[in-house]
């Protein structure tokens, strides 16, 4: 038995010894170069092939143009990169005439959610190029968009809105565009404008910042080797359990709520200012919405993170930036309590920038959306 | 079997030969030889005005309006500039664009989603990193690690997203490593404090050569080319603690020198001669084919900033981070002239006849004249945003690109 792809390599292959694999590709020609281009690999694995596959795609006929970017649906990362190049190189060849009607076809893409953002998103900056009234008809609605980034503009269109508008009408507005909201700057930037207003937007909430945490530590991280050893908080959290840490002395797990509205912990402040250390944080979280989740963590230190005992990240990273959504990871929550462990390793740097242990940690959907009930 | 496995180096090889040189072209970052100096005796004006206050433009030949941000150089390949840039609320999306040199008309543009990790620094940008060519291809390579290879004429040949590949490959404060090609091989450096390595990419086919890991600390550092007479080019890794040399393609470590080195500014090299940001500056010799080096010289009154070294005639340059521009000797190390000169300076200068051009950090420009006892700023002006990217000579012409745009300054 011939694979599907070995099959379609082949075929390809004597394409391009034929004919340089530049003339217009057929039907089947296209829909074989597809599947080789959706099996690159990393490592460069498949490139020989993709890179004559790429060539047959980027030549298929203008009226296929949908057809290809609904094969973004199916694309990992890499794939989906020599996709897009294919399906730009498409569109730049659809004559004139045809661009009204490609942008209609385009149209009913990017409206129908069941794609992936960014093939919406792709499929929708080909058709504004055709249809200088796309974007004003269509941007109002995408306040609440999975893609983000269609989400994003449509905010601004809002922003800008309120901007003109007199003071009952633009905290109204503001407020809209806050709920809406995904991305830090905006949230940041609107947030400032509804204080100014007289509101109190919740960003921890809006977030989803775990704001409540149990934390134990000092446990010895000298020369950064406590990272890889398994403190008793690995094998099984016992908060009524009390340990000898670093140096000996006993540690045991405190009740610590932050106080900052990005909801970073302070762990120089909440266990005592230690370097060559490492703590756990613990929480019991209960999720609106079961099933995969981001769990998305900052810090400044070396981190671990498991999620109901099964660890979905490590990062032994030591002072190299600081952000909001610096680790994303996914994990799968159940119905009822969900339990969640940090560890969170800090080295021994003595330069100035070089001291903070702290980290924070939120629980949304893929574009951002709160899942947990209250914490 | 075997020798279908070599039809891409081969294809690679002949292309590089045939295009690779041509005196019109700047590659990579600082210049087709590696070094911020050109050869060419056409000298692009040392007087020019592109937004000074109360001054009329002088000898801008076109300036464009840039669509996307980014710190990174253009190059030059034949009459096109390539330029990379980054949109997207966490820059996630990457550009190669391509610009006619004769009037600066966009010719085409491609984008690409970033697979890498996007935070970095705000004075940096995820377009950092300059992009390299072999006169026929064009390597883009950004803060996330993605690497890009297109035709000329935008057409994609390969696409890799080495943090897709090694997920703890990123610094959150942004990698800056430029790529170079060499020998069919794109030779990439990606040193973080996560997962650090170096790689030989074959620049045909995009299929890794050799991956060797390297220390896990930050560094910013870029491959330099060291191609000593007689010898095969080899490719120059600079880490804090570590040089090394190495083959291109195989990856095998010919020669390595410890010390304490920088890790911003990269190293310089031309023929046998191999300057390195140490201890000031330090100058080595190593032979073709030899697994030796011999010291030279070293100076601590050369030491760079940010900016790496320009070696030019029988001189090295360098900017320090208090804005002190040095000029050596390159025989001896010995100190010829200082002069102060307005920074902070992210962007290495460029060296054209008895001129070197500089731009600081806020886009004031200098033209200073080297061939006079001491040097001598012959003008200066203003681009009025942030310049961060070391101009690209051609023809007689300088490319700046700023935050926003890009310039032409030309002959007078």
């Amino acid at each position: 038995m011939i694979g599907r792809r070995l099959r379609a390599a082949i075929a390809l292959l004597l394409m391009a010894v034929s004919w340089g694999g530049l003339r217009p590709a057929a039907a089947d020609e296209v829909s074989d170069a597809v599947e080789v281009l959706l099996a690159v690999g990393p490592e460069g694995k498949g490139h020989r092939e993709a890179q004559t596959a790429w060539k047959t795609a980027a030549a298929a006929p203008t009226a296929r143009l949908v057809e290809l970017l609904t094969t973004l649906d199916k694309a990992g990362p890499l794939a989906a990169n020599w996709l897009r190049s294919a399906v730009e190189t498409v569109a730049d060849r659809v004559p004139e005439a045809e661009q009204k009607p490609m942008a209609a076809e385009l149209e009913k893409f990017v409206l129908d959610v069941k794609h992936v953002p960014i093939a919406r998103r792709l499929a929708f900056d080909i058709a504004a190029r055709w249809d200088t009234s796309l974007t004003d008809r269509l941007m109002p609605g995408f306040l609440n968009d999975p893609s983000t980034e269609l989400r994003r503009e449509s905010i601004q269109r809002l922003i800008d809105k309120a901007a003109k508008a007199d003071e009952a009408e633009a905290k109204t507005l503001y407020q809209e565009a806050f709920g809406a909201a995904r991305d830090l700057d905006q949230i940041k930037d609107l947030a400032e404008k509804l204080e100014k207003l007289g509101a109190k937007p919740d960003l921890p909430s809006h977030f989803g910042f775990v704001m409540k945490w149990k934390l134990i530590g000092p446990f010895d991280n000298i020369g950064e080797k406590g990272f890889d050893v398994a403190y008793p908080p690995e094998q099984q959290v016992d908060t009524a359990a009390k340990y000898r840490g670093k140096e000996g002395k006993e540690i045991a797990w405190i009740d610590h709520e932050t106080k900052d509205a990005h909801g970073v912990v302070d762990l120089n402040e909440a266990l005592g200012k230690a370097k060559g250390a490492a703590a756990y944080a613990y929480v019991e979280v209960t999720c609106l919405r079961p099933g995969k989740v981001d769990v998305r963590v900052g810090s400044a230190n070396a981190i671990k993170l498991w999620v109901n005992g099964k660890l979905c990240d490590s990062r032994k990273v030591y002072h190299s930036g600081f952000e909001i959504d610096q680790y994303i990871s996914q994990a799968e929550l159940a119905e009822g309590v969900n339990r969640v462990l940090v560890k969170i390793c800090e080295n021994e740097q003595t330069e100035s920038w070089a001291q903070d242990w702290k980290f924070q940690l939120r629980i949304c959907d893929a574009v951002g959306t709160p899942v947990l009930a209250k914490n | 079997m075997k020798i279908y496995g070599l039809i891409p180096l081969v294809v690679a090889l002949a292309a590089q030969a045939a295009a690779v040189g041509q005196a019109a072209d700047w590659l990579q970052f600082r210049g087709t030889d590696n070094t911020g100096s050109t050869g060419a005796a056409k000298v692009p004006a040392t007087e020019f005005v592109v937004k000074t206050e109360g001054a009329e433009p002088k000898n801008v030949q076109w300036s464009v309006e840039l669509p996307f941000a980014g710190v990174s150089s253009p190059i030059i390949v034949g009459d096109r500039l390539y330029v990379t840039g980054v949109t997207g609320a966490r820059q996630e999306r990457l550009h190669v664009a391509c610009y006619a040199k004769s009037d600066g008309k966009q010719l085409w543009q491609r984008q690409f989603w970033a697979t890498g990790r996007t935070l970095c620094h705000p004075t940096s940008s995820v377009a950092a990193n300059t992009p390299a060519s072999d006169g026929s291809r064009v390597y883009a390579f950004f803060s996330s690690n993605d690497l890009v290879c297109l035709d000329l004429d935008g057409n994609l040949e390969w696409f890799r997203g080495l943090t897709f590949e090694h997920p703890a490959a990123a610094n959150d404060v942004g990698m800056a490593a430029s790529p170079l090609v060499v020998s069919g091989a794109v030779v990439v450096q990606v040193e973080n404090k996560g997962d650090s390595f170096a790689a030989g990419i074959d620049a045909v086919t995009g299929e890794t050569l050799w991956q060797h890991p390297r220390k896990a600390d930050m560094n910013w550092t870029s491959p330099t080319l060291f191609h000593p007479p007689g010898g095969k080019p080899l490719v120059l890794l600079q880490s804090t603690h570590q040089i090394t040399a190495h083959d291109p393609r195989s990856g095998e470590e010919v020669w390595s020198y410890d010390g304490k080195l920088a890790e911003i500014s990269s190293p310089v090299s031309r023929g046998d001669l191999v300057i390195l940001p140490a201890d000031g500056l330090t100058a080595i010799r190593a032979g073709a084919g030899s697994a030796n080096w011999e010291k030279l010289w070293q100076e601590s009154g050369l030491s760079t900033g940010s900016p790496s070294a320009v070696l030019h005639g029988d001189r090295v340059y360098v900017l320090n981070r208090a804005g002190v521009l040095t000029a050596g000797d390159i025989a001896t190390g010995k100190v010829l002239w200082k002069a102060r000169v307005k920074g902070p300076y992210w962007a290495t200068p460029v060296a054209v006849g008895e001129y070197l051009y500089l731009v600081n950090q806020d886009g004031a420009a200098h033209v200073i004249k080297t061939s006079v006892e001491k040097g001598e700023i012959v003008s200066e002006t203003e681009f009025g945003e942030q310049m961060l990217a070391s101009p690209a000579y051609s023809d007689g012409a300088l490319y700046f690109r700023g935050a926003k745009h890009l310039w032409k300054i030309g002959s007078p």
